[in-house]
């Protein structure tokens, strides 16, 4: 059996690399892709800690399933504002999307 | 080592390894194209640790839902040809490394952390438990996160209905 700490090093694994992208891509497709990455991580977070720790009645797995819903909303009004920004801004780049900077 | 631990440290690497090339491709589909393989990783890993049922929703709704909608995001805005241009702000190196302290900081305190004696057995019949929990103890979040499902819907469609009057 593998050890509960092996999922959770692989879970912070992904939610850094998903961090790293969401902070530094400049395509804003590119940073909803690392945000659904960190989304994966967390999960497999609460599914882990619901399969190892004892006494647990499936909450974790609800989590998660609450989770993916959330999710779901997440990615299809973001993609609705990325379009709204491209039909105005004709680009998704993050860092040229600078009308309300200094 | 047994059968187990082989096949989780070779879905972890595929996992993980997949994830890079999501976030360091150059070429914005290809990232799609990667994004795939790491949810099916996951959905792998889920299986791995017996949430059979998490793991179809996992590929019903990330594989085939969400990386859907972002191929078309893509297709609707950004010209894919575009070559030489650069994929990453003029932060990288700075985030690089503060993601890797975080990363070092958890990968520690996880090692350090109190390990529970051994995993219980698997529960029996857990997807019906699964469904039988969401429509008892849990009825009440299970209807607010349809009422969200459903605001997000209308949500997104307003907000890429193109405008009349502007065109």
């Amino acid at each position: 059996m593998v050890p509960l700490s092996h999922y959770l090093i692989l879970s912070a694994a992904l939610f850094a690399i998903g961090m790293f992208g969401a902070l530094t891509r400049r395509n804003a497709i590119g940073i909803l892709m690392a945000l659904e990455l960190m989304f994966n991580a967390v999960n497999l977070d609460f599914v882990a800690f619901s399969r190892y720790l004892p006494q647990t009645m499936l909450q974790g797995q609800i989590f998660a399933i609450f989770v993916i819903t959330v999710a779901a909303a997440e990615a299809a009004v973001g993609l609705a504002i990325i379009l709204g920004l491209y039909r105005n801004f004709k680009t998704v780049n993050v860092d040229e999307i600078n009308l309300m900077k200094w | 080592m047994t059968v187990t631990q082989v096949v989780f440290y070779v879905l972890a690497a595929f996992t993980v390894g997949a994830a890079f090339i999501v976030v360091l491709a150059t070429n914005i589909v290809h990232s799609a194209i990667a994004l795939v393989f790491t949810f099916f990783g996951v959905a792998a890993l889920y299986i791995l640790l017996d949430a059979e049922f998490l793991a179809a929703v996992q590929v019903l709704l990330y594989v085939g839902g969400i990386t859907i909608l972002l191929l078309f995001a893509i297709m609707l805005t950004s010209r894919i040809s575009a070559r030489g241009v650069r994929i990453l702000n003029e932060q990288a190196g700075i985030s690089a490394l503060v993601v890797f302290a975080i990363f070092a900081l958890m990968a520690y305190a996880n090692l350090r952390v109190v390990v529970p004696a051994g995993p219980p057995p698997p529960a029996s019949y857990a997807t019906a438990s699964l469904g039988r929990l969401l429509l008892t103890t849990y009825v009440l979040p299970f209807e607010a996160v349809s009422i969200l499902l459903l605001a997000a819907m209308v949500g997104a469609i307003i907000l890429a209905r193109r405008e009349r009057e502007k065109d």
